[in-house]
């Protein structure tokens, strides 16, 4: 087991933007995160030996190539959307520590705003999608064609069930909103928000209005990982990895036909990550949880054993997930304020609180923090991380 | 059907395999799901096996057409360019009364009135000569 043998040892960001775009390609962006990240952890390109890219906006031949990685032995994408970086954050350490990789590389990015928008990709690529054909023949004729439809579909029913409001959705927007306020590179920092604003948003696919939903962004970032004895000689501090799990609903292909509409990959992924970094919920001093709309960081919340189901909208209400509350939520601002890269940014930020880095927005003496993902029809991951 | 009501950029199901035959019922204005003759559920999506039983013997059951609004999103900015004129417009999950549910829409019914629990039945939309959609309407409660 991995548990507190691997670690990570660098981070790398693109500055955020949206227009004029970035300017670079797909690529190029992604490679000037991967060359950050290297400079951070004191590497040479030479020395990762794997690579696992985020799904449809790169291969890891290409990074290598393009890179200098003369040895790549260990190469995959996991296709979990937005959960694929910390369930490749898993998968490094598992690598790392089992000999199959020294050092692992977790790229991502896109020109999330000047390029192709997410919105528009599955009228032209039913594979980009999941559930791919079922998708297409059962909820596109319908209408039913992108990520904010799916998941309203799952907060309306939270609503229902739970008595989940849509002042609890505006407080995690406030919140991530807040802490963006203290991040330079936040592409909402000097843009602060009101409930006012917020509920006054124009509605997207109900219930999610405009402010519900993450920014689309031009960007990139990369994390490394490798063991706890290579890390010895490297410039950073290291991050251990405590724990880390991976789930999916069930069925994963399909949202509609759940048993229990509410269960998502993170549902049986978090019990295992804590299980396995011999923590729970309550010693985490922060959270870095995947925020592609609001209600997603209240379902997450919930499933990840936070708070109970049904419970997450209380959890996050009167600063509860603001800096300063009983778990401060998305740092740096989130995918919600501070720029949508895949959910990388959620890793780097993680990591930044626990090397007592960030700033005007530290975590006082933050020992334990914990990120998750979240992707395509629930997929989830989750890993556990300390200093 | 007016041409106008179908542009022909929305998207479409492919009419082959499993899915093809469920539309291929629905054209003869028939709702009908998998059902396994092993251990007698019915599955929607179509698949090729029974996830309860292993069982790959099944048969196209007919549905009662009955339902009720399970949950439901009222689309007020399309995010897919053939649905820029449809809205504001609702995809519903009907649960039916066979257990299964589906993604459709309630299409005598306002999004704004649209409330979980509200029973309908099965109605279909001609879209072309090939295709048409299983949608719902309006109930009366059921007794
Ligand atoms: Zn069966």
């Amino acid at each position: 087991m991995f548990k507190d043998k691997a670690c990570i040892v660098g981070v790398g960001e693109t500055p955020f933007c949206r227009k004029p775009g970035s300017g670079l390609s797909e690529m190029g962006i992604q490679l000037k995160a991967a060359v950050a990240a290297l400079e951070d952890a004191g590497l040479k390109a030479a020395q990762i030996d794997g690579i696992l890219p985020f799904p449809n906006v790169g291969k890891a031949e290409a990074f290598a190539a393009s890179l200098g990685c003369e040895n790549l032995r260990f190469a995959a994408t996991l296709h979990m959307g937005g959960a694929a970086p910390v369930g490749s954050l898993r998968m490094a350490a598992m690598a790392v520590t089992s000999g199959a990789a020294d050092y692992v590389m977790v790229p991502g990015g896109w020109n999330g705003y000047s390029g192709a928008r997410v919105r528009e990709t599955a009228a032209t690529d039913v594979n980009s999608i999941p559930g791919g054909e079922i998708a297409r023949d059962f909820y596109m004729p319908f209408g039913l064609t992108a990520p904010p439809q799916w998941y309203a579909l799952m907060a309306r029913r939270h609503m229902h069930e739970y008595g989940t409001t849509a002042e609890q959705f505006g407080a995690v927007a406030l919140a991530m909103r807040k802490h963006a306020q203290l991040n330079p590179a936040a592409l909402m920092h000097g843009k602060p928000l009101t409930m006012d604003d917020y509920l006054a948003s124009p509605m997207i696919a109900s219930p999610y209005r405009l402010l519900d939903c993450c920014v689309e962004t031009d960007g990139a970032a990369a994390f490394i990982v490798t063991t706890v004895e290579r890390a010895r000689d490297l410039r950073q501090k290291p991050v251990y990895i405590m724990g880390a799990a991976a789930g999916q609903p069930y069925p994963a292909d399909e949202i509609t036909n759940r048993a229990d509409f509410h269960r998502t990959g993170l549902t049986n992924a978090a019990p295992e990550a804590f299980r396995i970094a011999g923590v729970t919920p309550a010693d985490a001093d922060f959270a870095q949880i995947y925020d592609c709309f609001t209600f997603e960081v209240i379902q997450q919340l919930e499933e990840a054993g936070f708070c109970k189901r049904g419970e997450g909208g209380a959890f996050v209400e009167n600063g509860g997930i603001e800096l300063g509350g009983r778990l401060p939520v998305n740092t740096h601002g989130g995918l919600l304020s501070q720029a949508h890269v895949l959910g990388i940014a959620h890793v780097v930020e993680a990591v930044r609180q626990l090397r007592g880095e960030a700033g005007a927005r530290q975590v006082a003496d933050a020992e334990i923090g914990v990120v998750t993902g979240w992707g395509d029809f629930g997929d989830g991951s989750i890993a556990v991380l300390r200093r | 059907m007016s041409e106008q009501a179908t542009p022909n950029d929305k998207p479409m199901p492919a009419l082959t395999g499993l899915h093809g035959q469920f539309y291929a019922w629905c054209r003869d204005r028939e709702l009908r799901f998998q059902r396994c003759t092993r251990c007698g559920r019915h599955r929607h999506v179509p698949r090729e096996i029974c996830a309860h039983c292993s069982s790959m013997e099944w048969e196209w059951s007919r549905s009662s057409g009955r339902g009720t609004v399970f949950t439901w999103t009222e689309v007020v900015r399309a995010l897919h360019p053939a649905f820029g004129a449809a809205t504001p417009y609702a995809p519903v999950v009907v649960e039916m009364e066979e257990g299964v549910r589906l993604l459709s829409r309630v299409v005598d019914c306002p999004p704004d009135a649209l409330q979980i629990g509200m029973p309908v039945e099965v109605d279909f939309q001609q879209i072309s000569d090939g295709l048409t959609l299983p949608v719902f309407r309006r109930a009366a409660v059921a007794p």
